[in-house]
């Protein structure tokens, strides 16, 4: 495998040095309210890009009745332009596993599922190594620490599909069938895998948990902002010198976030990936945090050389081979914004009808039954209202979004 | 098929049942171990998961029309995948597509005449940071140049 082994990383939280166990052994110290309310006082958020907050999340199962519960790692990390699952599970895996044990505690599940994305099938091996590792260390399988808790996790990859992300889909997908997201509710709160309850969080989720366990909710606080507490792994790629995986706190400024990863004679910064929002220069200054542009982690960085309408391009080839189909608006309508693109490109295009095709996009943001349908649309829109002079202006002297 | 090959097959089946469970939950793992086993998963292999697993047999070959990597017609003996998604396309991806067409005389999406490679595009691989980037089946390459792609793919056997 010649990808680059270990290399030291530092953060304010999660890259800032831990000891496996280590979280596990406090928190099976705390009763399982303790440790809710301590997850309550840090305010963490999802760490996959929807911001639901972990602690109601964890709570509504807690409280569901079922003879099974269970605990699912979301790692089908498929979103364009986003790698830092693959980091954490390569060189953290102490964090994600312990927090899913912490999870399996918390909420009364015996058993945890991380699904791995098909992609990342390299990483099999030495994970399975690991948790047999957390097994001999009795820090999973029957009776955790001598404290009577039994949590074991099976790893399940996944197939080449982004919509399993969605967690409904990626249930479906777990009880053999089709990955074809679900009507909510009921919510996989109460009825989820195998119509158990079952808590679905994303990788960094996990190891949030751990940190938050080791140092308390007030100490998460003090990292971030006000409604987006604690630290954020940003996945940077595109024109940069130093693209890679970043730990920062939320509420970084996007130029800051330039200026570290050394981009230059930048354009335009998409931010949440394909499913995100096109950024352009004159709003550098706006910050990563779920109350302004969110995102589950990913920036793409454009220089001045990028024309966006291949840009556009690019994820709309990608959300109609993406979409499962099932629904109208995203089939359809990925399918119509693609191309609409294509009309812009070979400059065939009437106002009125890439009019048509933005609301068309806003149809699909409220009508499509997840949120692969729900967000697609998203880059269409900014990119043509934020680009406009370039992509549909050229011969008026566009601006290109300077 | 021969019969001899189709009970070996039905042995494999019935091992892989006895180890991911006779519930429907163990179709993606039991799926994924055939495609990994076979390349491919014959109507026959799809027969005999939906007995062992009580299901009708349409319903195995929809979940594997579902998924890009379960197929249920054979391909190349190897599985070379570019990634296509942007960051890799930015640093270069169509050099290395058009390079790896030219070498093995055969176009994306297509097998070679030896049958020795299918190549396709995949959608994100998850290293935007090291792009372009080239899986030839389950192991990944990062930072190609034409030329280090076929060299890679000259190791091949």
């Amino acid at each position: 495998m010649n990808i680059p082994g270990k290399t030291e990383r530092t953060g304010p939280v999660l890259f800032s040095g831990y000891k496996r166990g280590e979280a596990i052994t406090k928190a099976l110290s705390l009763s399982r309210e303790d440790i809710l309310f301590e997850l309550k006082d840090s305010k963490l958020k999802g760490r996959g890009g929807a911001g639901f907050p972990t602690s109601t999340k964890w709570m509504l199962v807690a409280a569901a009745k079922g003879d099974k519960k269970y605990v699912i790692c979301n790692a089908d990390e498929g979103e364009p332009g986003t790698f830092k699952d693959r980091v954490l599970l390569m060189e953290y895996p102490e964090l994600v596993f312990d927090g899913m044990v912490i999870a399996g505690y918390t909420m009364g599940a015996s058993l945890g599922i991380v699904y791995l994305r098909g992609e990342y099938e390299y990483i099999l091996k030495s994970l399975e190594d690991y948790l047999e590792e957390m097994r001999k260390d009795n820090l999973l399988g029957n009776n955790i620490l001598g404290k009577g808790i039994n949590f074991d996790i099976q790893i399940v990859l996944g197939s080449g599909a982004y919509v399993c992300g969605e967690e409904t889909a990626l249930i479906e997908s777990l009880e053999g069938n089709r990955g074809e997201a679900r009507n909510r509710p009921p919510y996989p709160v109460n009825t989820g895998f195998n119509g158990k309850p079952t808590s679905v969080n994303n990788v960094e989720t996990f190891a949030a948990v751990c940190k938050i366990i080791l140092n308390g909710g007030k100490w998460y606080c003090t990292f971030g902002t006000d409604k987006s507490t604690g630290s954020k792994l940003f996945s940077v790629s595109g024109d940069c010198e130093k693209p890679g995986v970043y730990e920062l706190h939320w509420g970084a400024k996007i130029s800051e976030v330039l200026d570290l990863v050394g981009a230059k004679h930048t354009k335009a910064v998409q931010v949440g990936g394909a499913s995100g929002i096109c950024i352009p220069k004159s709003q550098f200054n706006r910050t990563l945090a779920y109350e302004d542009a969110s995102t589950g982690g990913s920036i793409i960085i454009f220089n001045e050389s990028r024309n966006m309408i291949d840009v556009l391009k690019n994820f709309m080839e990608f959300f109609v081979e993406e979409s499962c189909g099932q629904c109208t608006p995203c089939r359809i309508g990925n399918s119509k914004l693609l191309e609409g693109v294509e009309l812009i490109e070979k400059g065939e295009f009437t106002f009125n009808y890439i009019n048509k095709l933005k609301d068309l996009g806003r149809t699909m943001q409220v009508s499509a039954k997840c949120g692969l349908g729900q967000s697609s649309p998203n880059s269409f829109i900014s990119i043509l209202e934020n680009f406009k002079d370039e992509v549909l202006n050229k011969s008026n002297g566009g601006r290109n979004g300077r | 098929m021969l019969t001899a090959e189709k009970n070996a097959m039905v042995e494999e089946i019935e091992l892989l049942v006895a180890k991911y469970g006779k519930d429907r939950s163990a179709l993606l793992s039991i799926l994924h171990e055939i495609q990994k086993r076979y390349r491919y998963i014959s109507e026959y292999a799809q027969q005999e998961v939906a007995r062992m697993l009580d299901i009708h047999p349409v319903e195995v070959y929809s979940f594997i029309s579902f998924f890009a990597f379960l197929n249920s017609e054979p391909k190349g003996r190897n599985l070379v995948r570019i990634c296509k998604t942007i960051s890799c396309d930015m640093v270069g991806k169509s050099a290395i597509v058009k390079t790896i067409e030219r070498e093995l005389g055969v176009e994306i999406g297509g097998t070679t005449k030896d049958n020795k490679f299918t190549v396709e595009y995949a959608n994100c691989l998850g290293l935007c940071d090291q792009g372009p980037v080239m899986a030839i089946n389950d192991r990944v390459y990062v930072k190609l140049t034409p030329e280090k792609a076929v060299k890679l793919l000259s190791e091949v056997k």
